[in-house]
């Protein structure tokens, strides 16, 4: 089991950031419309309440993400069970993983970090990636304690 | 089969939390086929204990180690890196986007409601 972690500076206070990913009105705003639009978002912003997004690639393909919020502590926390309920990599189907959202106040606004975990993990199949050299330089900043987004367990 | 990947892939993982790890293998990137003591030099710690970052790093496939007489020659392999990387690659990619998207929502929400209460302010003050 493995997860990705993503650190974000945002100018806008953890209350703001808070709504943006809890309302389905926030939600419809940045899922879409680059990748997609949003087709469904729903949420029930108490500990125990289901939320559920469905959205659409520019391949055509219809996907859809559910769970459960687990912890709820705004401005500060959220933690949420992750599903697809259609669509998603291969290797998840059928599986619950893991979204935690940390929203720290600084200076400017809001440091928000994010972390899916408990991602289960595929190898890969495709023979014809960066070059060794690439790779590792991107790894290692992806790995490096101080650079985001960061790696961990 | 999947299973074994699997476990291959959380094996890379867990190799590469480790600072020591990840020097010695930009190391080897830089100057492949080092010998264990060459490699070992610029470190602080001691040959035992960058046998033991060696063994965990040959564990997770991300090295390989080549004896010939009395030297022990180390080398990069890096399919279980690609492996990490491509599986990385795919998470980052439909989630960092989504995140900058999130933060230039929230932002104009923040002027929005900057402008709202510069508004509210500026009405207090005529009323008093």
């Amino acid at each position: 089991m493995t997860s990705l972690t993503l650190v974000r500076r945002i100018a806008a206070r953890p209350q703001i950031v808070f709504e943006a990913l809890t309302t389905p009105e926030g939600i419809r705003h940045w899922w879409g419309p680059d990748a997609g639009p949003v087709l469904h978002a729903e949420t029930e912003v108490r500990v125990g309440g289901r939320y559920r997004v469905r959205f659409r690639l520019l391949d055509g393909s219809e996907h859809e993400s559910a769970g459960e919020f687990l912890e709820l502590d705004p401005p500060r926390r959220i933690v949420m069970s992750w599903q697809w309920m259609a669509g998603g990599p291969a290797e998840e189907s059928g599986a619950v993983s893991q979204v935690e959202i940390d929203l720290r106040p600084i200076g400017v606004g809001t440091e928000l970090t994010f972390t899916h975990a408990r991602l289960r993990t595929e190898a890969s199949r495709s023979s014809h990636e960066d070059g060794w050299s690439d790779a590792l330089d991107k790894l290692t900043r992806y790995l490096s304690p101080d650079s985001h987004p960061a790696i961990g367990e | 089969m999947v299973k074994y990947k699997s476990s291959r892939l959380d094996r890379t993982f867990g190799a590469l939390t480790d600072p020591t790890r990840r020097a010695i293998l930009a190391r080897l990137e830089r100057e492949p086929g080092l010998t264990v003591s060459a490699l070992a030099r610029p470190f602080a710690i001691k040959l035992p204990a960058v046998m033991k970052h060696l063994d965990v790093l040959g564990h997770a496939g991300l090295i390989r180690r080549i004896k010939s007489g009395r030297t022990v020659t180390v080398s990069l392999s890096p399919a279980p890196l690609r492996d990490a990387m491509h599986w990385l690659h795919r998470y980052e990619r439909f989630w960092a986007p989504r995140l900058d998207r999130l933060a230039r929502y929230a932002e104009a929400r923040e002027a929005k409601a900057r402008e709202a209460e510069a508004r509210e302010a500026q009405a207090r003050e005529k009323r008093t």
